[in-house]
C-alpha cells in the first residue's frame, strides 16, 4: 500500500495527492476485471436480471443484520444473497413459471421486506449509503478483500470456466461429458452473489448490476470469440472504472454511478462500431 | 443402402436399459422402458409430442433422476464395469445468436480443460479441424455459433459428439430446421459413422419417411415402448398408424426416395 501511494503520489494530478483517491483507484483496478469476468458469463447465460435481483436482495440482508445487532451487516447480506441465488437457481429448474416472473417476484419481495424493516421508526436515511455506495472510504482491509475475491474468481475461471461454459450452453451436453451440472450452477450463483454483495457498499446497489453487465454487453458487440470477448470486457471495465473514478473527483459526484455512465458510453460506441 | 440388415452389427457390445422410469413432480413421463442397444445399430426413436423421447435421452445421460438401470456390456473384458462414453447431439443450444462463441471455442470448451477465455491451444484446434472435416465443416472453425445455419450447427454438434468417439451416440431431433436435401445428407453421414465407428445410435426423429430409409430399427415411444422392430413393422403397428394418422408402411419400402412431409402435419398435437 505504501509503495502504491509513494508511486502514484508523484503524479502531477490533483487527485493523486489524496490517499483516499489512491485507495479507491487501487480498489477500482481490482474490482473492474472481477466484474468484467463475471459479467461476461452473466450475459452469455442471460442472467442479467438474476444478478440485479441478487443486488437488490442486499436490502433484506442489511435489515436482518441490523435486527440481529451485527455491527457490520456484511455477513447477513452475503448469507441472504447466496440463499436467494440458490433458491432462484432451483426455481428456474423446477418451476413451470418463467424465470423472469420468479426473479421479479423474489426481487420485489426482498426489496419490500428490506425497506419495511429498515424504515421502522423513520430511520431509512442512514442506510441510503448502500444505495449509492462510496468507494472513497474503502479501507486497506476491504482492498485486501477485493484482491482476495479477484484471486478467487480468477482461480475459479482457470479451473472451472469450460465446465461453466458447457453447463450453461446445454445441460445434457455438459452431462454427457461428465460435468456435475448442479454443482456448476450452484457455484456460479454463489460466486455472483458473493461478489455483488461484498461490492455493494463501494458501488451502491442501484447501479451495481450495470457495472456487471455493461462492459460485457459492450464487448460482445466487438468480439468474435471467447478470448476477445473477455479481453475487451476487462479493458472496457478497467478504463471506464478509472475514468469514472477520476471524473467523479472533479465533478464531485458519486463514483459508482459515474463509472457506470462511462461504461454506458463505451456500450454506445460499441453499438456504432458493430453497425459498420 | 440396405438399412434393415443387421449384418454390420458386431452385436457383442450392448447397452441395456432395464425398467427405466422417470417421474417429474406427480407426472410419470416414462414407465417400464426396456431397451437394448447394440453397437453398429441405428435406432430411430419416434412418438408423438410429449411422449418422453427427449426425457429418455436426458435420463440416459444421467441428467434427470430415474429409476431402473442402464448397463453397458462391452466386447472387451477389460472394459467391463466401465461407464460407456455417450456422445450427445442436442436439439439446440441455450444462447442468443450474438454470443461471441466461435466453433473453436465450443470444441475447446467441451474437450479441453484449458479455459477458453485465455485462448485455445493449437492441439485442440487441430483436432477440432480434423473432426469438422469429417462432417464437411472445414470452413466453420472461426465462425460464431450464432452465424451458422441450422444444418451447419447440427453438423458441428455431431462432430463435437464424436470427439472423442463414443460408444453410444444420442441425437435429439438432429434435423429440425434443416431443408430436405440437408436432412438426407445428415442421415447418410450418421449412417456411415455407425459403420465406421461401430456406434450404437439412438436418434429422435420427426421426419419419419427420411429416417425410415436409414434406421435399422425403429421404436415407437409413448410413455413406454409400444412398438419395436424394423421401420416397416413399426409403421404397420395399429397404434403407430393411429397416432400419426397415416400408414407409412407403404412408403417405408421406398428406399432413397424422400417423401416431402412436414412433420407438424403428420403428428396429432
Amino acid at each position: 500500500m505504501n509503495g502504491w501511494h509513494a508511486f502514484l503520489g508523484q503524479l502531477p494530478f490533483d487527485w493523486a495527492q489524496y490517499a483516499f483517491m489512491l485507495n479507491a483507484l487501487l480498489a477500482v483496478i481490482l474490482v473492474s476485471p472481477l466484474f468484467a469476468l463475471l459479467g461476461c458469463m452473466v450475459i452469455n447465460n442471460q442472467m442479467a436480471f438474476f444478478s440485479e435481483a441478487i443486488g437488490h436482495a442486499a436490502l433484506t440482508g442489511i435489515a436482518i443484520g441490523v435486527l440481529a445487532g451485527l455491527g457490520n451487516p456484511l455477513w447477513s447480506m452475503i448469507a441472504v444473497a447466496i440463499l436467494l441465488a440458490f433458491a432462484i437457481t432451483l426455481f428456474r429448474r423446477y418451476s413451470a413459471a418463467s424465470a423472469d416472473t420468479i426473479i421479479g417476484l423474489v426481487m420485489s419481495f426482498a426489496v419490500a421486506l428490506g425497506v419495511v424493516l429498515l424504515s421502522r421508526g423513520g430511520g431509512f436515511a442512514k442506510y441510503s449509503r448502500y444505495l449509492i455506495g462510496d468507494i472513497l472510504t474503502i479501507t486497506p482491509n476491504e482492498i485486501a478483500g477485493a484482491a482476495a475475491m479477484l484471486a478467487g474468481v480468477a482461480l475459479l475461471w482457470m479451473f472451472f470456466f469450460n465446465r461453466f461454459f458447457l453447463t450453461f450452453l446445454n445441460r445434457p451436453l455438459a452431462k454427457s461429458r461428465g460435468i456435475n451440472v448442479w454443482f456448476m450452477e450452484a457455484l456460479f450463483a454463489a460466486a455472483v452473489a458473493l461478489v455483488v454483495t461484498v461490492s455493494i457498499p463501494w458501488i451502491g446497489l442501484l447501479v451495481i448490476n450495470s457495472l456487471l453487465i455493461l462492459p460485457a454487453a459492450a464487448a460482445r458487440n466487438l468480439a468474435r470469440n471467447t478470448a476477445q470477448y473477455h479481453a475487451s470486457a476487462v479493458a472496457i471495465s478497467l478504463v471506464s472504472g478509472i475514468l469514472g473514478l477520476i471524473g467523479s473527483f472533479y465533478w464531485n459526484t458519486a463514483s459508482g454511478a459515474t463509472i457506470v455512465l462511462f461504461a454506458m458510453a463505451f456500450f454506445a460506441a460499441s453499438l456504432v462500431l458493430r453497425r459498420r | 443402402m440396405e438399412a434393415n440388415t443387421s449384418a454390420s452389427h458386431c452385436g457383442a457390445c450392448c447397452t441395456k436399459i432395464e425398467d427405466l422410469g422417470v417421474t417429474i413432480g406427480s407426472a410419470t413421463i416414462l414407465d417400464h422402458v426396456n431397451l437394448h442397444l447394440h453397437c453398429g445399430e441405428l435406432i430411430a426413436l419416434i412418438g408423438p409430442n410429449g411422449a418422453g423421447k427427449t426425457t429418455l435421452l436426458r435420463a440416459m445421460l444421467g441428467e434427470l433422476p430415474h429409476t431402473g438401470e442402464l448397463r453397458f456390456v462391452p466386447v472387451r473384458k477389460d472394459a467391463r464395469g466401465k461407464k460407456p462414453r455417450i456422445g450427445y447431439v442436442p436439439q439446440k443450444l441455450d444462447m442468443d445468436s450474438l454470443a461471441p462463441i466461435s466453433v473453436r471455442d465450443l470444441f475447446a470448451g467441451a474437450t479441453s480443460r484449458w479455459p477458453t477465455w485465455l485462448g485455445c491451444s493449437a492441439g485442440v484446434s487441430k483436432e477440432a479441424q480434423r473432426m469438422l472435416a469429417i462432417v464437411g465443416g472445414n470452413s466453420l472453425i472461426d465462425k460464431k455459433l450464432g452465424a451458422l445455419s441450422c444444418g451447419e450447427l447440427q453438423r458441428v454438434l455431431l462432430a463435437l459428439a464424436l470427439t472423442p468417439v463414443p460408444e453410444i451416440l444420442l441425437l435429439d431431433e438432429p434435423v429440425s430446421g434443416v431443408d430436405q436435401a440437408g436432412i438426407e445428407l445428415f442421415y447418410q453421414m450418421v449412417s456411415q459413422f455407425r459403420k465406421d465407428f461401430d456406434l450404437a445410435i439412438l436418434l429422435i426423429s420427426h421426419d419419419l419417411p427420411a429416417v425410415a430409409s436409414f434406421a435399422d430399427r425403429m421404436i415407437f415411444l409413448n410413455r413406454t415402448i409400444l412398438a419395436d422392430g424394423t421401420p416397416r413393422e413399426v409403421f404397420g403397428h395399429p397404434v403407430v398408424r393411429q397416432t400419426f394418422g397415416y400408414d407409412f408402411s407403404a412408403t417405408a419400402a421406398l428406399r432413397k426416395t424422400v417423401i416431402p412431409l412436414h412433420h407438424g402435419g403428420a403428428e396429432k398435437k
